[in-house]
């Protein structure tokens, strides 16, 4: 399964080659011209029979992660993080360091040895190191160099009520949708743009914009999703198992809202389900999109995901459906020529 | 004084959030369209006025979008929850009247709180007199945005009303615009969009612009009232020409001829180095190549409450000292 392989492959911020890799395999076949620009980004174009207005549909292959910054004498690697990451979920997680993916294991000082006041805090960066089971510093550097990439292990598992647990769900879900969409999507014209380091502050997709220079955009996201009982709906960003998530505004866009209801319209009448993405923190690449050279409108689509930014991250197959069938339709609308 | 208040009045009235400047756009073009050549509406919305003259070519920016409260969920029995769109305080907010784009009314209250300071806009809540979801939703939709519904006062001083950031900069420019005939410069006036929530429309206006030099109409802080802040601006005391805020070390040469022009005229000014805060010269400075911007700003008190206020006479004097830049030799650079 696609979703299987996009979340198993490492991409952290500034080293997708792995993604990249596998995502050009993927679209190759299906696009009528493909490029990889300087600093990453795959731009693809699949040529149709309309020509009105250009569309540009993104996703951003990057994910959050480590970065090894110094080899101690035990050969234990210290490390800082890539993205946005709570310090708090490192402790004892699996991660695959380096090209090779050696494998390693976050360590830090067991509880029988702690303080008791040192059980109250999260362990600080400093405390954490990365034991690739190097016996000296020169054995690690065997496997392993200064400035080396470390993504997260973690296994792709279907479980529970059509649930999907991985990592890098955010956002290999929108690597996942804009493939599906590009294999699926005959005689529409449209620009595919895979864009890098996206979690490290939207720096693939200005430039990738500037190039297309699209008159509408959609950004394809896997978003945050937060909903615990006795909580006002208000303050849930988003539900799993109620759709795509259509964003109102966040840190980066206030979305256009004749766009945004165009959209609504097209969900409504294909009944399919969907819901707001209420929160206004965080921010994704339509920030450096609309603004690119005289502008554009955009729209982010997003399926929830539980537990974003984490090793096991956990969205809902019916969402991801319900996304792919909404895109279709929106795709369908613009091929007509009236979105 | 000569001073249109109505039109201020009209402008500080018209409905604008940042990302639905379609009403205030539309008024602003009816003002002007006879006395530019012409109008033109980029993709995020800004409104582009084109007064052709053989000089240099600048842009003059004055954002038309104002702050909000944007619907992100109504409840079962009709209460509206919102986010902020632009700078918006939770104590300024509480037990304001605020008015939506179709003309609904409602009222900002907070769920009790024991402790004020610690005030949030999320235990904030729209009470638009609805008593379920359903009626509710007959009268606002989530993704609705709403402002703050307050009185245009005035006397023969100053004029208080919310808004003011930065219509006042919109009122200096259509003021402009009727005013220079001949223009000796070639002048493209920006009505930007989307300033409060980070300079965005005035960033892909100066790129579809291209400006020579660039120019920015918008209100900045005082330190004239009791115990405030020290900051060397005050109401009535002449034009403000900034020197810097956070989004821009003001051109040198812009910033000069500014103050010279300000001098020959006989118009009073005062410098400002604002500490925080920034206007679309910010993105302006930064487009292409990079554009030598400068700031004329409004002395304003209370920015972001619903009674800013500012001295009829300041307003008059920027406008007096925009009109003889654009009409100056600006062979600056």
């Amino acid at each position: 399964m696609l979703l299987k392989l996009l979340t198993e492959s490492s991409g952290v911020s500034g080293n997708e080659k792995e993604v990249r890799d596998l995502i050009m395999d993927e679209i190759r076949g299906y696009s009528d011209s493909i490029k990889i620009d300087r600093l990453g980004n795959i731009i693809a174009y699949k040529k149709g029979l309309n020509s009105s207005q250009k569309l540009m549909i993104t996703a951003h292959m990057d994910e959050v992660g480590l970065l090894i910054t110094d080899i101690d004498s035990s050969g234990l690697l210290k490390f800082i993080t890539v993205g946005g990451i709570d310090k708090r979920i490192l402790v004892s997680k699996s991660v695959h360091v380096g090209k090779d993916k050696v494998y390693g294991v976050i360590g830090a000082k067991p509880i029988h040895l702690q303080k008791k006041k040192e059980w109250i805090n999260a362990l600080d960066m400093d405390d954490l190191y990365i034991d690739i089971g190097a016996t000296s510093k020169e054995d690690a550097e065997k496997y392993v160099n200064i400035g080396d990439y470390a993504s997260f292990q973690s296994d792709y598992i279907e479980f529970g009520d059509n649930l999907i647990k991985a990592k890098a769900l955010d956002n290999r879900v929108g690597c996942s949708l804009l493939i599906d969409l590009i294999k699926e999507i005959k005689d529409i014209s449209f620009y595919a743009v895979f864009t890098v380091m996206e979690e490290v502050g939207l720096v693939g997709a200005g430039p990738a914009a500037y190039e297309v220079n699209p008159d509408m955009a959609i950004v394809l996201e896997g978003t945050l999703c937060y909903e615990m009982p006795n909580m006002d709906s208000h303050l849930m960003p988003t539900q799993i198992g109620k759709g795509p998530a259509i964003s109102l505004a966040d840190r980066t866009t206030v979305y256009n809202p004749q766009f945004r209801k165009r959209i609504e319209e097209i969900a409504k009448s294909n009944q399919i389900p969907y819901q707001y993405r209420k929160s206004s923190m965080g921010g994704n690449d339509s920030g450096k999109i609309h603004t690119a050279k005289t502008g554009s409108i955009t729209t982010c689509i997003s399926v929830p995901c539980r537990y974003i930014h984490s090793p096991n991250s956990v969205m809902s197959i019916k969402d991801y459906e319900n996304t792919q069938k909404l895109l279709r339709a929106i795709l369908t609308e613009y091929g007509k020529g009236v979105l | 004084m000569n001073f249109n208040s109505k039109l201020l009045k009209d402008l500080v009235k018209t409905y604008g959030p940042s990302s639905n400047e379609n009403d205030i756009r539309d008024f602003i073009i009816k003002e002007i369209e006879n006395y530019v050549d012409e109008i033109k509406i980029d993709a995020l919305g800004n409104l582009v006025a084109h007064k052709k003259g053989n000089g240099k070519k600048i842009m003059i920016s004055s954002h038309m979008d104002q702050i909000g409260l944007m619907v992100i969920d109504i409840d079962k029995s009709g209460f509206l929850r919102f986010v902020n769109i632009g700078g918006i305080s939770p104590y300024v907010t509480l037990s304001q009247k605020v008015l939506f784009e179709n003309g609904t009314v409602g009222v900002v209250y907070s769920e009790p709180v024991d402790d004020m300071s610690k005030l949030k806009l999320e235990n904030m809540y729209i009470d638009i007199g609805a008593f379920s979801k359903e009626e509710a939703e007959k009268m606002v939709n989530i993704g609705d945005i709403c402002i703050y519904y307050n009185g245009f006062d005035e006397n023969d001083n100053i004029v208080f009303t919310p808004y003011l950031d930065d219509r006042v900069g919109c009122f200096i420019a259509i003021e402009s615009i009727k005013t220079i005939d001949t223009p000796k410069n070639d002048l493209f006036f920006v009505f930007s969009v989307q300033e409060e929530v980070g300079l965005r429309g005035a960033k892909t206006a100066a790129y579809g612009v291209n400006p020579d030099v660039g120019i920015a109409l918008d209100v900045t802080s005082h330190g004239d009232t009791p115990k405030a802040k020290k900051y060397a601006i005050g109401l009535d005391k002449g034009a403000a020409i900034k020197v810097k805020d956070n989004s821009i070390i003001c051109h040198p040469k812009v910033r000069e001829q500014l103050v010279k022009i300000a001098k020959e005229n006989n118009i009073p000014y005062q410098m400002e180095v604002l500490e925080f805060g920034g206007t679309d010269s910010g993105a302006i400075h930064l487009t292409k190549e990079g554009v030598p911007s400068g700031v004329i700003s409004i002395p304003t008190r209370y920015v972001h409450s619903t009674i800013e206020m500012a001295s009829k006479k300041d307003i008059t004097n920027c406008k007096e000292l925009l009109v003889r830049f654009l009409n100056s030799n600006l062979e600056l650079f």
